[in-house]
């Protein structure tokens, strides 16, 4: 049985009386609300800290007076404005495929949330081809963002679009090679089983692996995951100091920030799969420091990465569009299957 | 098959809850429409030409390189899970499958279609004065 639906059914045991399909349901929508919530108060969490990171490494203070504390409150107070912004679709523009966009690219990110493997007993979906699932799904963003820019009938998003579709299917090569090099040891697809394998103390985590190849391949996942999810140095396609916003320049209100949503949203599931591949997911570094829950190793590690991608977004220039192709093409691939060659041939001898 | 259909749930939630969300700003949301509001921005001119246009898309060839790539992939993720209880076998036959695709992916990075300037086709086998 499903580790979710077991989960469920310990916590609410009425569920058992009720019949199968009926109960599979509601365990799976409640889930899926569960994750939304999740992925609302991280993104209201992320922006802030996004923005008094950015602050701080500029030696500002960022927002201090909503909310009182530090300014805690000024995402919300974002949020709400967002809400009540008029909804311009421009004359134009292709409107079917301009409203479908934003919803495919948050769709796509939170369906991403479906496999993430919070601890061992609350998974929602475990699927034996989970690290696969998450790849497929997450090239979804590509179809949302290139119908958004096309759809707009406006020059900034059609190069935005561009731009984006080139790089993140370009990119999509190194992190599924990357994440290749640790299934081959693994020996399994599934996000529960790949962070199982990893018990033990820190050296058993896979970045430790084949010393120094399996670190390797961690650092290409990151660098790719980066531009898959068009964060800086990679984020030619909203360049706002050459393109006004990119993609989603037409976009206003609340479709503008379902694709804002989903770009935060996505930022947490790259840094998640990272998580769980490579950094353990949700066991402790060592065995005496067990009695922290799983979920906290799992979204403090999480929220680690998210905070080294808004570090290296303040500190390093956006990239030029040849040069991000040659850093994907002749840099990360390469060295992606170097290493699986490498590994391979470690494992035969 | 349980584990599908809770993805296919996540699925319908995100897109029921985008619908909603949408449907929900459009009750608080004002709607002044007038002519000028719903031009595409261009930098505060008036927009010149349609931005549906022939656009030249230099990643044509890298479009379909990241194809063979990708199906390569999809060939590569179940080799991998079985790698541990094949061995050598398995490591020799996706060594020659690699290879053969290490060949063509030379090919395009000598003849320079990974960079994102094209080089100028060499004519110097041609005469002098009719390649330029």
């Amino acid at each position: 049985m499903e580790p979710l639906v077991q989960f469920f059914y310990i916590l609410l045991p009425f569920l058992r009386d009720w019949p199968e399909w009926l109960a599979l349901t509601v365990i799976g929508i409640v889930a899926a609300l569960l994750m939304f919530g999740f992925v609302a108060i991280f993104a209201l969490f992320a922006i802030w800290l996004e923005r008094k990171v950015s602050a701080h490494m500029q030696d500002r203070i960022g927002p201090m007076e909503v909310g009182g504390w530090h300014g805690w409150a000024q995402t919300i107070a974002d949020t709400i404005k967002l809400l009540v912004k008029e909804d311009i679709v421009p004359e134009n523009a292709d409107r079917i495929l301009f409203k479908l966009a934003p919803a495919i690219v948050f769709t796509a990110a939170l369906a991403g949330f479906a496999v993430l493997p919070w601890t061992q007993d609350f998974i929602p979906a475990d699927l034996n081809v989970g690290l696969l699932y998450i790849l497929s799904v997450s090239s979804f963003a590509v179809i949302g963002i290139l119908m958004g820019g096309w759809a707009s009938n406006n020059k900034w998003s059609l190069y935005g679009a561009m731009r984006s579709a080139s790089q993140m299917v370009s990119y999509e090569i190194p992190v599924a090679l990357a994440l290749l090099a640790v299934v081959m040891n693994a020996g399994t697809l599934s996000m529960r089983h790949l962070v199982m394998a990893q018990s033990g103390n820190i050296l058993d985590w896979n970045v430790f692996n084949f010393f120094p190849l399996t670190a390797v391949a961690f650092i290409i996942y990151f660098v790719a995951s980066l531009a898959e999810v068009n964060r800086t140095p990679f984020d030619l396609p909203e360049g706002e100091s050459e393109l006004v916003g990119g993609f989603h320049t037409e976009y206003s209100g609340m479709r503008f920030a379902f694709f804002f949503l989903g770009e935060y949203a996505n930022m947490y599931v790259v840094s998640a799969i990272a998580t769980t591949v490579f950094l353990g997911g949700w066991l402790p570094p060592f065995e005496f420091l067990s009695f922290i829950p799983g979920p906290i190793w799992f979204v403090g590690k999480a929220m680690t990465m998210v905070f080294i991608q808004m570090w290296l977004r303040w500190t390093l220039p956006r990239l030029r569009v040849d040069q991000l192709m040659y850093t994907c093409w002749k840099v990360l691939t390469p060295f992606s299957f170097a290493i699986i060659l490498l590994i391979g041939l470690w494992k035969v001898i | 098959m349980v584990g599908f259909y809770t993805v296919l749930l996540f699925i319908f939630t995100g897109a029921f809850l985008v619908s909603f969300t949408v449907a929900l700003s459009r009750f608080f949301a004002p709607t002044k429409q007038y002519p000028e509001k719903l031009i595409p921005y261009e930098c505060g001119d008036l927009p010149q030409g349609d931005a549906w246009i022939q656009f030249n898309n230099r990643f044509y060839i890298v479009a379909l390189i990241f194809l063979i790539f990708d199906v390569e992939v999809m060939f590569l993720f179940p080799w991998a899970v079985v790698f541990n209880d094949m061995g050598l076998l398995a490591f020799v036959e996706m060594f020659i499958f690699i290879v053969v695709l290490l060949v063509g992916y030379a090919y395009v990075w000598v003849k320079g279609d990974l960079d994102w300037i094209k080089p100028k086709p060499r004519l110097e086998h041609l005469a002098k004065g009719k390649g330029e």
